[in-house]
């Protein structure tokens, strides 16, 4: 039976993880709170809301952007570094990517903070809805009205346009850098394979899908957005189409959250009333890992182990749930 | 834990440049009136106020329903109160100030559109800021003035100090060709009590019939040849061909329909059915009992631009029961 450490944070929670054995959680108000057993530390990040965060892939820190126009790095102890700077400009999306490069967009405009501290700016016709590293040769992503895009960061060349008509509010990219993948204003994703730009429509979601998460080696992208987790096939050279997904988790609630763990088929599902499942692929077979809540899930993590899960919702409930017990 | 249920009230603020707008927004946000405004801005030099709830932005329309010129909605206001609402317990109220050019129609759908901003917000008003002296010219030159004058719910008459007798009653009745319905305030300077413009509940339709239960009574003006306001009065509808018509009326009369609002009896129904719409988007529910002492009668008032006033009354009529 799985235990759970419970906490009140009394934020919205933008998004948790873990930093070493450390708990951390990126609240809307603009504090990065940190919790390690007995240890507790809170990090007023952002002078301001706090809009979107993203755990490094090396596991080490925490990078937020919020409505004070920067992008703040936070590490285990609390440490923080300001890698990027706009006044008054709302940093509501976010992306780490590969040779230490973020990504950050306000408005029509993006930016991209190489290593070094140099930023290349990327405009943008329309709001910038989301933002994504491929996995190699430095490009980014991202999500636009009507279409999507490839950019190349330091080498010269035009962006890539991926034209499909609507508001594209989020983008994601499998870990092989073979498919490109948006969330839309609309209740659908819309997918690209980017070797020919062959399209892949993924509809029939009651509401707009928030959260998604590719499971291990990419196999399965598991989405929000319905009464249970979809979860598309990825693991063919054609992806999804013409395959039907995996339901997993049905209920007569919206799943709000997913979280796919790092080495097996399972996800983590988070719900609107706030209850958390982990559910096996293979069976469906289901372990409850909370019971309902006060409000809807916002953030849902795995540890590296994957014997963690995090979880924060709107209201500030929060925890640590270990599944060894 | 935060209270993470009530929705948050949100006045839209309109006008053409130069109408008052501005020294609106800065009383609204200087004044002690026991409430914390998040302000949605355009152009954010002009307000010129130390308020960190002040976000600047480019205003970004795009359409809904794959391409139906009506349904549009702002995508910058749907990424901003998703923001806002991380930070809820900060602010009490949103004011969104549009630009002097604005349709207010695709702000008004975003708030009927967009499931999230829905569930976490409620459009309280829009309030439209006139320049008295400014306002005949504007509507002459400038379809999106007229839009703001049908769009309102309350409308300032502002700088009326600036008018004589005879140019104040020639714009009053204007504004009354346009739009019959809304509440009209003059003012100096926008000297008005904040009460009377801030949480008015104006698309809130158990709240404003009840407040002013006569504010639907008033006959449809005929106005340069153009038919802006319709008023339809009856008694018992049957249900069935009432929300066939109105779906189809509105479908077809989408674009020339800025406001609609109504309040319906059904046959053999107890309770007082509401309406409204903006456009193409209607939505209704039961409100209360009709009242023993109350008058059973459906009315329904359009205001538009080139409505087909022959084709609204007598599908409106054939609905009887």
């Amino acid at each position: 039976m799985a235990t759970v450490e419970p906490f009140e944070l009394d934020a919205h929670v933008v998004a948790c993880g873990f930093l070493g054995e450390a708990a951390v959680f990126a609240l809307g108000d603009g504090r990065v709170v940190i919790r390690d057993g007995e240890l507790g530390l809170t990090v007023e990040a952002h002078d301001g809301g706090l809009l979107a965060a993203r755990f490094s892939a090396d596991g080490r820190t925490l990078i937020s952007s919020g409505d004070d126009g920067r992008v703040v790095r936070t590490g285990g102890r609390g440490e923080t570094e300001t890698l990027f700077e706009k006044p008054g400009k709302w940093l509501d999306q976010l992306a780490e990517g590969p040779q230490g490069a973020i990504a950050t967009a306000a408005g029509r405009m993006a930016w991209v903070r190489l290593a070094n501290g140099e930023v290349v700016e990327f405009p943008h016709e329309k709001a910038v809805g989301g933002l994504a590293f491929l996995p190699k040769g430095l490009r980014l992503a991202t999500a636009t009205i009507d279409k999507a895009m490839l950019h190349w960061v330091s080498a010269k060349g035009a962006p890539v346009d991926m034209p499909w008509k609507g508001a594209h509010t989020g983008v994601v990219v499998s870990p092989d850098g073979r498919f490109l993948v948006t969330t839309m204003q609309e209740p659908a994703l819309h997918g690209w394979r980017i070797e020919d730009m062959k399209h892949m429509r993924m509809t029939g979601y009651p509401t707009k899908v928030k959260s998604v998460s590719w499971s291990a080696k990419g196999r399965f992208l598991a989405t929000s957005g319905a009464n249970a987790a979809i979860l598309w096939p990825f693991f063919t050279k054609d992806g999804p189409m013409g395959k039907n997904p995996l339901q997993l988790g049905p209920r007569d609630r919206i799943v709000t959250q997913v979280a796919c763990h790092p080495t097996e088929d399972v996800v983590a599902l988070g719900y609107d009333d706030g209850m958390v499942l982990a559910v096996r692929f293979g069976d469906a077979a289901e372990v409850l890992l909370r019971k309902p809540g006060a409000a809807p899930l916002s953030a849902l993590a795995w540890d590296g182990a994957g014997v963690r899960v995090v979880f924060g919702a709107e209201n500030g409930e929060a925890g640590v749930i270990d599944i060894r017990g | 834990m935060t209270n993470v249920s009530q929705p948050i009230p949100v006045t839209v603020l309109t006008g053409y440049l130069g109408a008052g707008k501005t020294t609106l927004l800065n009383r609204i946000l200087t004044e002690d009136h026991g409430k914390k405004y998040a302000v949605i801005v355009n152009e954010f030099g002009e307000v010129g106020i130390d308020n960190d709830l002040v976000v600047d932005t480019d205003e970004e329309i795009f359409e809904m329903n794959n391409g139906c010129i009506c349904c549009t909605v702002r995508g910058d206001l749907i990424r901003i109160i998703e923001g806002l609402m991380k930070r809820k317990g900060r602010f009490d109220a949103v004011l969104i100030e549009t630009t002097g050019l604005a349709d207010p129609a695709p702000v008004a759908q975003t708030f009927f559109m967009d499931d999230d901003v829905r569930s976490k917000t409620r459009l309280d008003a829009i309030v439209t800021v006139a320049d008295a002296k400014n306002l005949m010219a504007r509507i002459g030159d400038s379809p999106e003035a007229e839009d703001q004058v049908a769009f309102a719910d309350v409308i300032l008459l502002n700088k009326v100090d600036l008018v004589s007798a005879e140019e104040l009653a020639a714009v009053k009745a204007e504004i009354a060709a346009i739009n019959p319905y809304a509440h009209v305030i003059e003012t100096e300077r926008c000297a008005v009590d904040l009460a009377q413009v801030l949480d008015r509940g104006a698309f809130d339709l158990t709240r404003i019939l009840a407040v002013e239960p006569e504010f639907l009574v008033a006959d449809h003006h005929h106005h340069d040849e153009t038919v802006k306001s319709i008023s339809l009065t009856a008694g018992d509808m049957d249900p069935q061909a009432f929300f066939d018509w109105i779906n189809r009326a509105t479908q077809e009369q989408g674009p020339q329909i800025r406001r609609m609002k109504g309040i319906i009896a059904f046959k053999d129904d107890p309770e007082r059915y509401v309406v409204q719409g903006v456009h193409m988007i209607v939505e209704g529910d039961h409100q209360r009992d009709w009242k023993a002492d109350e008058k059973r009668e459906s009315r329904l008032v359009f205001i538009g631009r080139d409505l087909d006033f022959e084709a609204l009354k007598a599908g409106f009529e054939a609905c009887r029961a």
